[in-house]
């Protein structure tokens, strides 16, 4: 269970990763490069880089509305991801999906969700597949506080428990359901309380410690190997922008918003990274460098793809 | 060819299915032990085991779910709603997810999963267990829609829908499940799109699904005995729709009659009268096109106001008299 140099490495840099490509993604959203809507995961990043480390290659993921960082940690490209969002051709989806709908079959990543809790039955059932074709795959199901509240929620952590299926559910609680908080939604205190309903471990874990979220969930991902069944997870953590687009986050205070920001998991790694000499700043900083780097090439990318074309407006409905 | 129960040719296509694809397996509620409520999957679990006939809790949106899921991880699930009205529960895995999948991650996943469900009333079931509406499911890209009529097809297309790797919705008419006809020996499977000629005739041309086609069939030996020579035309597959065969044949005989159990407003005979008016069959049209559908009610549950809900044999006889009048 315990981390290598190179993964902790590998950690840092796909945490620095997804918060650039979300800041990118903001800029070009507000230079109106992006079209549609889309739902940024700043603050967010340990979680989704934490629980992904706990899994192996060719494990699958189901995603959310907010999934672009669950998409670069489970080894999507930036150039496929910026092209997608820009509506390319070249885009993981061809420019059909965007930024709710990314998905990449090849990589385990099952596609992210524009329905709260859509993908919880959908990991259910790739687990049930693995079970059945007894390939050894965990899937691991993402989804946010907003989703604990439907009903298709319970009726898969339900039926994974019943079937002991290898699926790990992890809620990354923001505390938001758009501008609902969890408090005022959930008559629990927490979502990892509902696991007693269903007789499956429910573990609380701070979202913004990276390591904290890997040895959670390599414990949960090792015991629904084993065919023990599958658990639940709930990762503590905050989103820094607002839920989309249209948010002016009248619901929440700035104080709270700031509060949040200084537990960045980012800037706290990167600390304890240095603190406990896996690296140098200088190290890291060089690989902030490189990141930045592949961010730029990726919009170069995207930017001068070819948009889709309307001749093939009606390809791939039908396989 | 051996007479069989249109039940048991819908259980010999699930279990030869079964035996040819590992990968084929049947989700859906008291499927197990107690063969569904219908008794679709009786014996199968005793040939398959439990873990290719997996009886699921109450639970119709996790059941859908977990079949697409299942489906994009490379299995092939066949689920089984209990009434064609609880799908309705399903509906957020089956449209949003089950058939928008494919084309919103750019054609690169398919989903491969049949889901059928007994739907009709004529059982004294009420509103809540006897609608028929598969029409709505074809106005979903991404679904195919089938709504077998006989043995012999019921088996062709449900091995047909499990091979094929889209989701499709399979449509049987509780009233059917008792039907007999001839079902070849031999291992068949037929084209989903493919519309059949249930009856040649010269006079008129009916378009009938499901069960419609039954009582198209016994409205067109009423009407020979009048000199009527009807021409029965079954869609079978609703999604995609074989408009070449209806058109083909409206030419033939100008005049037509489109007969559905779903509600006749927006009900999918619109969809074929729309097709026939826009096609070159529209020139050929000796009379208005005429359509009969369900009432624009809830299923009642009177035996009387049942009947009285959806098209019976004697509507039928009536409306093509009235074509031809």
């Amino acid at each position: 269970m315990d981390l290598t140099t190179d993964k902790k490495l590998w950690m840092y840099r796909k945490m620095y990763e997804i918060r650039c490509f979300e800041l990118e993604v903001d800029r070009l959203f507000k230079a109106n490069m992006i079209w549609g809507t889309c739902h940024l995961s700043v603050g967010e990043e340990a979680t989704a880089v934490g629980a992904i480390a706990a899994l192996e290659a060719d494990d699958m993921i189901t995603s959310t509305h907010r999934g672009h960082g669950h998409c670069i940690a489970k080894g999507g490209k930036l150039p496929q991801m910026f092209a997608e969002l820009l509506g390319r051709e070249t885009g993981y989806c061809r420019g059909r999906g965007g930024s709710m709908h990314i998905a990449d079959i090849d990589t385990g990543n099952l596609g992210a969700n524009g329905i709260v809790g859509g993908g919880i039955p959908i990991a259910t059932g790739a687990a049930l597949a693995s079970k059945m074709k007894k390939d050894g795959r965990v899937t691991l199901c993402f989804f946010g506080d907003g989703a604990n509240n439907e009903g298709v929620f319970h009726e898969s952590l339900n039926i994974a428990s019943l079937w002991k299926l290898p699926v790990v559910y992890i809620c990354e609680n923001n505390l938001y359901g758009m501008s609902v908080a969890f408090s005022r939604s959930t008559a629990v205190k927490n979502v990892a309380d509902r696991a007693a309903a269903y007789d499956m471990p429910g573990e609380i874990v701070d979202g913004n410690d990276v390591e904290a979220v890997y040895h959670v969930v390599k414990k949960a991902v090792e015991r629904a190997r084993r065919g023990e069944g599958p658990s639940l997870i709930e990762a503590k953590t905050y989103r820094w922008l607002g839920h989309s687009k249209s948010d002016a986050n009248v619901y929440r205070t700035k104080e709270e918003i700031e509060e949040w920001k200084e537990k960045c998991p980012i800037k706290r790694y990167r600390l304890k990274l240095v603190q406990e000499k896996i690296a140098t700043d200088e190290e890291l900083d060089r690989i902030e460098k490189e990141v930045e780097k592949e961010i730029r090439d990726a919009i170069e990318y995207a930017k001068n793809s070819p948009e889709p074309s309307v001749d093939d407006i009606a390809n791939g409905v039908y396989a | 060819m051996a007479e069989k129960l249109y039940i048991d040719a819908l259980r010999e296509g699930l279990r030869e299915e079964m035996q040819r694809d590992q990968s084929v397996f049947l989700l859906g509620e008291d499927i197990g032990i107690y063969g569904g409520a219908f008794g679709v999957t009786r014996g199968l679990i005793d040939e398959f085991g439990e873990e290719r006939v997996v009886d699921t809790p109450i639970s119709e949106q996790a059941i859908t779910g977990i079949a697409v899921g299942a489906a994009v991880a490379g299995m092939r699930p066949v689920v089984e709603i209990m009434f064609f009205d609880f799908l309705t529960l399903s509906m957020d895995q089956l449209i949003n997810q089950g058939a928008k999948i494919r084309y919103m991650f750019g054609g690169k996943a398919k989903v491969p999963m049949v889901i059928r469900a007994p739907m009709g009333c004529g059982t004294g079931a009420a509103a809540q267990h006897s609608q028929s509406f598969p029409g709505v499911f074809a106005h979903f890209p991404g679904l195919k829609v089938v709504i077998p009529s006989t043995p012999h097809d019921v088996k062709g297309l449900i091995k047909a829908a499990i091979r094929d790797d889209n989701p499709v919705v399979f449509a049987e008419h509780k009233l059917l499940y008792r039907v007999k006809g001839e079902v070849p020996e031999e291992d068949y499977v037929l084209p989903l799109g493919k519309a059949d000629i249930k009856r040649k005739g010269r006079d008129i041309t009916i378009v009938a699904g499901s069960i419609m086609v039954i009582r198209a069939l016994e409205a067109a030996k009423e009407l020979e005995k009048e000199g009527i020579d009807v021409e029965v035309i079954d869609p079978r597959t609703l999604k995609p729709l074989d408009m070449r065969t209806i058109i083909d044949s409206v030419k033939k005989t100008g005049r037509v009659l489109i007969v559905e159990d779903d509600p006749l407003s927006f009900g999918w005979g619109a969809e074929v009268a729309a097709g026939i008016a826009g096609s070159e069959a529209f020139d050929y049209l000796d009379a208005p096109v005429k359509r009969l559908g369900g009432l624009d009610i809830p299923i009642p549950y009177n035996p009387n106001l049942e009947r009285h809900a959806v098209p019976q044999v004697e509507n039928i006889v009536e409306a093509v008299r009235e074509l031809l009048r």
